[in-house]
């Protein structure tokens, strides 16, 4: 992200970029492990979006498509919330810790 | 009136990714679900604590909508003067006098229960076109653990530790919720994350009141409640299911409870998987869980007789 100057930011601590928080890559956090989203289980109930902290469920063309690992920081809510019996979003172990993003 | 979450997944975010808040967090459950209560634009006033802290650090914004920052005490009082601003301009044609906006104040229990009520307690009784939620997680959480008046009857917080010599916070939590009735404003209400249509409706119906609204909303604190993270929906379920956290609502004074669960639980099963309440299951403090349980129970039964009066 570039770092604006005085001459470039608008007085009185105004911040004119709603919702540039996105360049903040949490998914850099987790640790250890992560969800999976297996489609074929998934009945779209869309709990695991709805309880996902860091809206890192992805959703598309109104269906859940998956996990935005960019901001996933691996709480565990939405594979525990996810209601079918065979699980549509288990947690697995994670090796790589995605430490790089953090400096952007 | 039965909205799916299917369609309110495809709205837009007014709060995006890239927030700071913790693993597991319960704040954004609670805004993902409010700010999607009304089409209008909002105007948010947020007194300091976590939701504002992690969602505003400079040069970032985890906001996607209007939002000024307010100090701790006076969230109610910037949204009030806010609505004001935005009467008078209409008054002076500056802008279209149809033209809707909503505001909202938002604090946590710390900038609302405490240093806030006086600010609150005024914008309520002035009557602003404002709606007013507390994300209650019982704690002041952004500056490491304090209790405040919200936690309840037993937790052990940096300032209320329990140890040898006690067991934890020993006063009974403020009824905030009740004082907010007192103000006679047109709706008051109690909710929580996991039951997101509750919590949907209520946030609707009090932007759609004209006059103040005031939300209390139980806020998961995986962080300061000493809990797994992946575990916090079914924690907030166990409150409601204990009746430590009832969900009711007060329309024009009068009380109706949203949920009655059909066996109500033992309040320790709320209390237990939580670290700050881990030394009430030692020998010498079982009167505290005794006392915890008789207080929940003069709770629940005095709610249920106020719903019984108003013919709920
Ligand atoms: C007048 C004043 N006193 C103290 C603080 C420091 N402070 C910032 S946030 C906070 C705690 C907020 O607690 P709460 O309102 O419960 O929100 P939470 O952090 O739990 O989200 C405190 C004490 C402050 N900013 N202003
Ligand atoms: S693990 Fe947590 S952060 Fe990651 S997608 Fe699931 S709910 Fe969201
Ligand atoms: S919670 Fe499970 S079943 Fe529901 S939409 Fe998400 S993955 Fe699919
Ligand atoms: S300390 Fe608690 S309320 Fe604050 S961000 Fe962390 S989990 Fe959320
Ligand atoms: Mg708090």
């Amino acid at each position: 992200m570039k770092k604006e100057t005085w001459k470039e930011l608008p007085t009185g601590t105004v911040n004119i970029h709603a919702g540039n928080s996105v360049s903040n890559l949490t998914g850099t956090w987790r640790s250890g492990r992560r969800p999976e989203f297996i489609e074929k289980n998934c009945i779209q109930c869309f709990f695991c979006w709805l309880f996902c902290p860091h809206f890192a469920i992805l959703v598309k063309d109104g269906k859940v498509t998956g996990i935005n690992y960019d901001y996933c920081t691996g709480c565990g809510l939405c594979a525990e919330e996810c209601p079918t019996k065979e699980k549509s979003i288990v947690m697995v172990k994670e090796e790589i810790k995605l430490a790089e993003g953090r400096k952007k | 009136m039965a909205v799916k979450l299917k369609d309110l997944a495809q709205m837009e975010d007014k709060l995006v990714a890239g927030h700071g808040m913790c693993l597991g967090c319960g704040i954004p459950l609670i805004f993902k679900m409010i700010l999607r209560a009304t089409e209008d634009p909002i105007v948010v006033a947020n007194a300091t604590g976590c939701l504002e802290v992690c969602t505003t650090i400079f040069p970032r914004t985890a906001w996607n909508c209007m939002w000024v920052h307010s100090a701790f005490e006076n969230a109610a009082a910037t949204a009030a003067g806010v609505e004001a601003m935005f009467k008078a301009l209409k008054n002076k044609g500056k802008i279209p006098a149809d033209k809707k906006i909503k505001f909202l104040a938002v604090g946590g229990d710390g900038g609302t229960y405490d240093i806030g009520i006086q600010s609150l307690s005024g914008a309520m009784e002035r009557g602003h076109d404002i709606v007013y939620v507390c994300y209650d997680n019982n704690v002041y959480a952004n500056t490491g653990g304090q209790r405040s008046s919200a936690t309840p009857l037993g937790a052990s917080a940096t300032t209320s530790p329990a140890g040898s010599k006690s067991p934890g916070k020993v006063q009974k939590k403020k009824d905030l919720t009740k004082i907010l009735v007192a103000h006679n404003i047109p709706y008051v209400a109690q909710a929580s994350p996991h039951r997101w249509q509750d919590l949907y409706n209520k946030a609707k119906k009090a932007f759609e009141v004209e006059g103040p609204a005031f939300l209390n909303v139980l806020c998961l604190c995986p962080t300061e409640w000493k809990y797994d993270e992946s575990q916090g929906i079914k924690l907030a379920q166990l409150a409601a299911d204990t009746c430590a956290w009832p969900l009711y609502e007060v329309e024009n004074g009068k009380y109706k409870i949203n949920y009655k669960p059909k066996e109500k639980k033992p309040v320790l099963e709320w209390l237990k998987p939580q670290g700050r309440f881990r030394h009430l299951f030692k020998e010498e403090n079982a009167w505290m869980l005794e006392a915890i349980q008789k207080e929940v129970d003069r709770d629940w039964e005095d709610l249920n007789k106020l719903a019984e009066i108003s013919g709920a």
